[in-house]
């Protein structure tokens, strides 16, 4: 009788159910109207954009052409013009870079609220988010709509890009700080000046130097693209490399880049690592 | 202790001694001359005549270019989807790429450390350390112009980026959840599901919605290139020097730009 009676659903009851993975969502409406509404977007989306199947087909070719190149880059037949190129990108990550915090350092202390008053707060609030919602490259065309071609117009476009960046994370890092010791400095009677380089500097500093040279890093690639606007850099060089379809030099010139990048980063960590 | 004297002959602390003093100092000029030097390369360069014309410049430009075309608007609609698209699939796209990757890439989930670490740390240096803008160059002479290749140079350009904090969060784990899970006696596979995964998820979900953010900044300007989007317009609208239409579609972009970074600190509080 007790084995007619340990049938599969008893002992399915008697062992309780299963544990299932929770679910991310827990509110079953909004996880199936977020699914749903997901698959009808990308559906959407893909219909939308329209690929020409034969001119894809057609610039494989190129593209494995491109892959040939990557392997035996031509560095020398345009010698001189990747050179000048890349100085003048290198020039001006450096310039930029400098100016770029020489200026949000002054930004930076106005924007953290544990320092500033509210009308130089906002001010400089307003600064850092204008800086930070122009892209580059839309920067730079404008620059190079004022002040001409060149590298000068590549400079100012990265200065003010930098200052939204570091101005932020410092602000961010200021306002983040520990109070008791800028509270020590203070109750000597110290001045305002004595007490930013003697309470809060010093605690700000380590992030700084990292940020900065993150900064330097960040320029640099971003002073790659500013020649295809006209602003000086290696990028003219390399948009004349693709348009000529002179993959072997393109290659060249995007190794150099990647180099660099990973020369930076290396060196970013080293002096990171020193100073923290 | 490094002291110096003063005229009195009255010993004062000093925080250097005399060398590093020296070296210091040296250091400084180093730099400051190198900047020279590079301000230099820039200043022979600059025809100095449009610097000084820049405020006249400038002025004009602004009075050509307020107010706003508002009625071109309705050429924009689709650009904009376009570009929503672009980074919405080019970051869907580019995490569907980096996920192996990152697990190649993190020294306790890799295959092997000698040999696939490597490849995968290459493959995240190198689609980080070149801009989108150039991808979308690269693909356009590739694929031909068009949405496709913004969506792919926004894939690649975000695969290193979406790669390398991943990475790290895998490394950063709870060693003691993945070792509960494989005493329990199971496999690779779900040790994977079970042990990693749902550590990694939140931070998962966090990049992904940073990323596509700073897609959005990106995929707008994609078009100079002729990569699609809005970027077409803008550059169409330069060409000819329409600049009542430039404002407006800088303001779109503002106003995209803006609302994107909205939706993501949204998500990420709502995840973190």
């Amino acid at each position: 009788m007790s084995t007619a009676v340990l049938t599969d659903v008893t002992l399915d009851q008697r062992l309780g159910t299963a544990w299932k993975k929770p679910n991310f969502i827990k509110n079953p409406i909004l996880r199936w109207a977020l699914f749903i509404g997901a698959i009808v977007y990308l559906i959407l989306a893909f219909n939308s954009i329209d690929v020409n199947w034969s001119r894809v087909s057609e610039g494989l070719i190129r593209g494995w052409n491109f892959v040939v190149a990557f392997a035996n880059p031509d560095f020398f037949s345009r010698g001189t013009d990747i050179r000048e190129g890349l100085i003048e990108s290198v020039i001006m990550t450096v310039t930029s870079t400098v100016v770029g915090i020489a200026i949000s350092i002054p930004i930076g202390l106005g924007a953290a609220r544990n320092i500033a008053p509210l009308p130089v707060y906002i001010v400089c609030r307003g600064i850092v988010a204008l800086s930070r919602a122009l892209n580059e490259i839309i920067v730079a065309i404008l620059m190079v709509a004022i002040f001409g071609f060149g590298p000068l117009a590549g400079f100012i476009t990265l200065s003010f890009a930098t200052i939204g960046f570091l101005a932020k994370l410092l602000a961010e890092e200021i306002e983040d700080m520990n109070k008791v010791q800028a509270e020590a400095v203070k109750a000597t009677g110290s001045s305002w000046m004595q007490w930013i380089n003697y309470g809060v500097q010093p605690q700000v500093m380590p992030r700084l130097v990292g940020l900065s040279i993150y900064r330097l890093d960040i320029n640099f690639r971003e002073s790659a693209v500013l020649g295809l606007v006209g602003a000086g850099g290696i990028g003219a060089t390399l948009n004349t490399a693709f348009d000529r379809y002179e993959f072997d030099t393109a290659a060249a010139i995007l190794l150099m880049i990647i180099g660099t990048v990973m020369v930076l980063e290396y060196l970013s960590g080293v002096i990171r690592k020193k100073v923290q | 202790m490094p002291v110096s004297e003063n005229s009195t002959g009255l010993k004062v602390w000093q925080i250097r001694d005399r060398n590093q003093t020296l070296k210091r100092w040296f250091g400084y000029l180093l730099a400051v001359a190198a900047f020279m030097w590079c301000w230099k390369q820039i200043s022979d360069v600059t025809t100095w005549y449009f610097v000084w014309d820049a405020p006249r410049i400038a002025a004009d430009i602004g009075s050509r270019a307020m107010p706003p075309r508002w009625d071109y608007m309705g050429e924009l609609w689709v650009p904009i989807w376009d570009t929503l698209n672009i980074a919405t699939l080019g970051t869907l796209l580019a995490l569907i790429m980096a996920v192996p990757v990152a697990f190649l890439a993190a020294s306790n989930t890799t295959p092997s450390k000698t040999f696939v670490r490597p490849v995968a740390l290459f493959i995240i240096v190198s689609t980080r350390s070149i801009n989108s803008l150039i991808w979308a160059l690269l693909l356009v002479s590739i694929i031909g112009p068009g949405v496709a290749a913004g969506l792919v140079a926004i894939a690649i350009r975000s695969i290193g980026f979406c790669a390398k904090l991943l990475y790290e969060a895998i490394e950063e784990i709870d060693v003691k959840q993945v070792e509960a899970i494989t005493a329990t006696g199971a496999s690779r596979w779900q040790v994977m599901v079970y042990g990693i995964i749902p550590q990694i998820l939140p931070s998962f979900a966090g990049i992904t919605v940073f990323r596509w953010d700073i897609n959005i900044r990106e995929s707008t300007v994609l078009g100079l290139v002729g990569a699609g989007g809005i970027g077409l317009q803008l550059s169409s609208s330069l060409n000819v020097l329409a600049w009542p239409q430039v404002t407006l579609i800088l303001l779109v972009i503002l106003v995209a730009v803006v609302l994107g970074e909205w939706v993501s600190a949204k998500v990420r509080g709502a995840i973190i």
